[in-house]
């Protein structure tokens, strides 16, 4: 048995369930605490309890422990929660994950900070628990059971047995008393039986045990609930070899041990008895809710599976979807009514192998949930950070996108989110005086269109403010007038170290950032846009692929090499007439396209094409973006528009410049796939260097010698491959 | 995966003996561990890479892997470089890389016994005494050993990042 691969499933579990804890923390409405959402703060705290205790992880077992106490107070109506508090527990979530991360890694958790924590919620736990029970019962008419909850409180902090017996027992909550359990063990050997109750020793006090026959019985005096002392033994002993009881004179209903981890459910009759009565019908009210609770409430079924196995599956698929163009091009040269049902055939594969490339797809997509979960807390702690009143709300939160790509995003994301916090949304003065709510929104959403997702930051803030960025721009050199257009003005902030912020803050500022940001999102296949209305808005919107590992692609053909080019990248695509080409002294070439001039990059000339169409007018130009800028590529023809498998050119060669991966097209053959952001700097380093300057205008010159070579633009939407 | 794998218990024995497989480069024999031999396949489909050293043909589409594919004809400067139907590319495994080298011919597969194993001249061989393992001695015929995997992982060929360069070192 491999414990290793137990603690592994146990680590990833624990992170989810502290993820949950997070966005259930961040959602209760403090006034009037949902119980459902209480419960499951506390059940999460109690798995991860659980599973710490089984792998000996001391100091997640002790944080969860009293994290848990306090939790069930809460439930319980016994702790009043605030904000402090409800600070306190996310400080203890973020603590819970360092341990984790520790834990992982082998560590020991960092023991001052653990101490720390547990002084906090210590403190918390004697300083609050009780009284917001005092606080209920007083409004109802049993008001002696406040006396009685704080003497047992008394009571229970004297008891010198409790505290003896386990450290991590140290914050029992003190409302209850200390009840007896009586476990059976059915046939159970010797050698377990032992175990098991040296086992219990650590849970209480084993009062007294008799034997008779395979039957033995225990009494335990513990502060742990059943479902716990359950857990403990479920690993050594099958549910029906136990039983424990209650040994209460007024609750004669026990446990059946059959029943799967009988957590306690609160519900407002539970909390108003808590505080009024002894705690032992506790356990019958929990037995009754785990009796109704329906025999199957399985939660849905999933599998943990390694990317790498999912990645290996769609690397076959891909080989599938590439042999089975192959065989579409021997089909397609055969005479069809002779053939037919092996045309038939073959399109029934196609569609089969179509069908199986998305599904297996699918199992790579993960919803933008998992990105956006994170933002609220981010949200909350910059807001009061910064004394802004923030909302943020988030839509499209199931909308699917590549898990690569979600981690991806996430650091860009965080920027832009903090971006907004920080120079969009004004202080709640500023906002009042505006003439808005002084509360500002902050709307994050992502949305399919086409084979992209589209990403939103956007935020009823300032707006981005025209003449500072201009005068900004110009104080740092860069080139701008005041006649730009908003969206090239707007595209101004992110060049390499631009910030207008008038301070810089602890939060943003300091000038780095929006270029990364760009950097990134463009190095993940995506672009970046800006739209902004001074004094009321700004919305930044991230435009990505699904997944990176299949591409929609334009296939180009220069020369007799054929290209492939995002479709991402691609705006538009034209003939230049001859009027609209115009060159330069520099020996550039510009492309008036509408009211623009681009300057072309002609393919051939950037990768070394021979036998390509040299003259501009014959060709076809490409209009695309990259690194910020639109520019026209000059290819021979469009041949088609495809989806194609990324394949990584690195793992057996190395980078090479204005490629960014090739592809394996339908006949075999390898096709390299041009990074539009590479391909403009390699055109000016080029330039620069003066080689190829002089081509492209003394190719116009002579361009009628050419024969023709190209055909007209046209988008096949077809996803055949050529 | 590689076929090469079967082989070294046979290879593995205690004469000391080694198998390598024979290719010639023009008039010349060269051999290199058949160990490091993951298939032969022929020349076809290779799709040139810009920017690239003339030695570096492209790369090549092996069972859904790109493939780098070098002619070490050009690289040790051979005045004949054609295509013929005898061209193979002999594809190699060089660390976790896999790599393609265009040859004139396979010939055999030959079992060297340790004193068949010569050291290698101080010159006159064409390339580099550090690309050369030895000389192989099979009476009249001479094998040139070359060390494919110093040789392919050289910065001089281009093939690695010179990050990946120091990995493969």
């Amino acid at each position: 048995m491999d414990v290793s691969e137990f603690q592994d499933s146990f680590f990833e579990e624990a992170g989810e369930l502290l993820e949950g804890m997070e966005a259930h923390l961040l959602a209760l409405d403090l006034a009037h605490p949902d119980p459902e959402q209480l419960n499951a703060i506390f059940r999460a705290a109690h798995s991860i309890k659980g599973g710490a205790g089984t792998f000996g992880f001391e100091a997640l077992q002790r944080t969860t422990h009293l994290l848990e106490n306090l939790l069930d107070a809460a439930r319980r109506g016994e702790l009043a929660l605030r904000r402090g508090i409800v600070d306190t527990f996310l400080e203890t979530k973020d603590m819970l994950d360092d341990q984790l991360n520790a834990y992982r890694q082998g560590q020991t958790p960092d023991p001052e900070a653990l101490e720390r924590i547990c002084a906090v919620l210590q403190r918390l736990a004697n300083e609050e628990i009780g009284t917001a029970g005092a606080a209920k019962a007083k409004a109802k008419p049993a008001k002696p059971a406040a006396k009685k909850s704080s003497a047992k409180k008394a009571a229970a902090d004297k008891s010198p047995k409790r505290s003896a017996r386990k450290k991590s027992q140290s914050a029992q909550s003190p409302a209850r008393d200390v009840p007896a359990w009586r476990v059976t063990l059915l046939g159970v050997n010797d050698k377990d039986r032992d175990l098991l109750i040296e086992e219990l020793g650590h849970l209480g006090h084993v009062e007294s045990r008799h034997s008779e026959g395979d039957r033995h019985e225990v009494v335990l005096v513990s502060s742990e609930s059943a479902a716990d002392i359950e857990a403990v033994m479920c690993f050594i002993v099958e549910p029906e070899q136990l039983k424990i009881e209650a040994v209460v004179a007024e609750s004669a209903s026990g446990i059946d041990g059959s029943v799967p981890q009988p957590e306690p459910k609160s519900e407002p009759a539970v909390e108003a008895q808590a505080s009024v009565e002894a705690e032992a019908p506790m356990a019958a009210t929990s037995n009754a809710k785990a009796a109704a609770r329906p025999a199957g409430t399985h939660t849905e079924s999933s599998l943990r599976v390694p990317v790498d196995k999912v990645d290996h599956i769609i690397n076959l698929v891909g080989e599938l979807i590439i042999t089975q163009s192959m065989l579409n091009q021997v089909v397609a040269k055969l005479d069809g009514p002779a053939h037919a049902s092996l045309v038939a055939g073959i399109n029934l594969l196609e569609r089969n192998a179509r069908d199986l490339q998305e599904a297996v797809m699918s199992v790579r997509m993960v919803p933008m949930d998992h990105v956006f979960s994170r933002f609220p807390r981010l949200v909350r702690d910059l807001a009061a950070k910064l004394h802004k009143d923030v909302e943020l709300v988030t839509t499209g939160r199931s909308t699917e996108l590549d898990k690569s790509l979600t981690e991806q995003i996430i650091d860009p994301l965080t920027h832009l989110v903090r971006n907004s916090l920080d120079h969009g949304v004004e202080s709640p003065d500023e906002r009042e005086a505006a003439g808005k709510s002084r509360t500002g929104t902050i709307t994050l959403s992502a949305e399919h269109q086409g084979g992209n997702i589209v990403i939103e930051v956007s935020d009823d803030g300032a707006g981005l403010n025209r003449a500072k960025i201009l005068a900004k721009a110009r104080e740092r050199g860069m080139n701008a007038s005041d006649a730009m257009s908003d969206e090239d003005v707007w595209q101004l902030i992110f060049a390499p170290g631009f910030s207008t912020a008038a301070q810089v803050s602890d939060v943003s500022g300091r000038g780095v950032g929006m270029d990364v940001v760009k950097r990134n999102i463009e190095g993940m296949g995506g672009r970046v846009e800006i739209a902004s209305r001074t004094g009321q808005s700004t919305t930044i919107r991230v435009v990505l692929p699904l997944t990176l590992a299949i591409l929609d692609g334009m296939s180009v053909r220069v020369g007799r090499e054929t290209f492939i080019l995002p479709v991402t990248a691609v705006i538009e695509s034209l003939q230049p007439r001859d009027e609209d080409l115009h060159g330069t002294a520099g020996g550039d070439l510009l492309l008036k396209v509408r009211e623009d001039y681009l300057p072309i990059v002609a393919v051939h000339e950037a990768m070394d094409v021979a036998e390509a169409c040299t003259d501009a007018t014959r060709a076809i130009a490409v209009v695309v973006q990259g690194r910020g800028r639109r520019y026209a590529l000059l290819v021979d023809e469009l041949v088609g528009q495809q989806q194609v498998v990324v394949k990584n050119l690195e793992t057996n060669y190395r980078k090479v410049p204005g490629v960014s991966a090739a592809t394996i097209m339908g006949d075999g053959s390898v096709a390299l796939i041009l990074d539009v952001n590479d391909l403009c700097e390699i055109a000016a380093s080029r330039k620069e260097n003066g080689v190829f300057a002089d081509d492209v205008l003394d190719a116009r010159a002579i361009g009628s010698r050419m024969h023709a070579l190209h055909r007209s633009p046209s988008h096949h939407e077809s996803r055949s491959i050529h | 995966m590689n076929p090469a794998a079967s082989i070294e218990t046979r290879t593995g024995d205690d004469t000391g003996s080694r198998q390598f497989l024979v290719f010639s480069l023009g008039e010349e024999e060269y051999a290199i561990d058949i160990l490091k031999v993951q298939e032969i396949r022929d020349y076809d489909h290779v799709t040139r890479i810009s920017n690239a050293p003339d030695f570096i043909k492209g790369v090549a589409n092996l069972r859904g892997v790109i493939v780098p594919i070098v002619d070490l004809r050009i690289k040790f400067r051979m005045e004949n470089a054609a295509y013929d139907a005898n061209t193979v590319v002999i594809v190699v495994n060089i660390g976790k890389r896999v790599v393609g080298i265009v040859v004139d011919r396979v010939s055999d597969v030959m079992t060297l016994a340790p004193e068949q194993m010569k050291p290698a001249p101080e010159f006159g061989v064409g390339l580099p005494l550090a690309y050369i393992q030895g000389l192989g001695d099979l009476g009249g015929r001479m094998l040139i050993l070359v060390d494919i995997e110093k040789l392919l992982t050289s910065r001089e060929m281009a093939l690695v990042d010179e990050a990946g360069e120091s990995r493969a070192a």
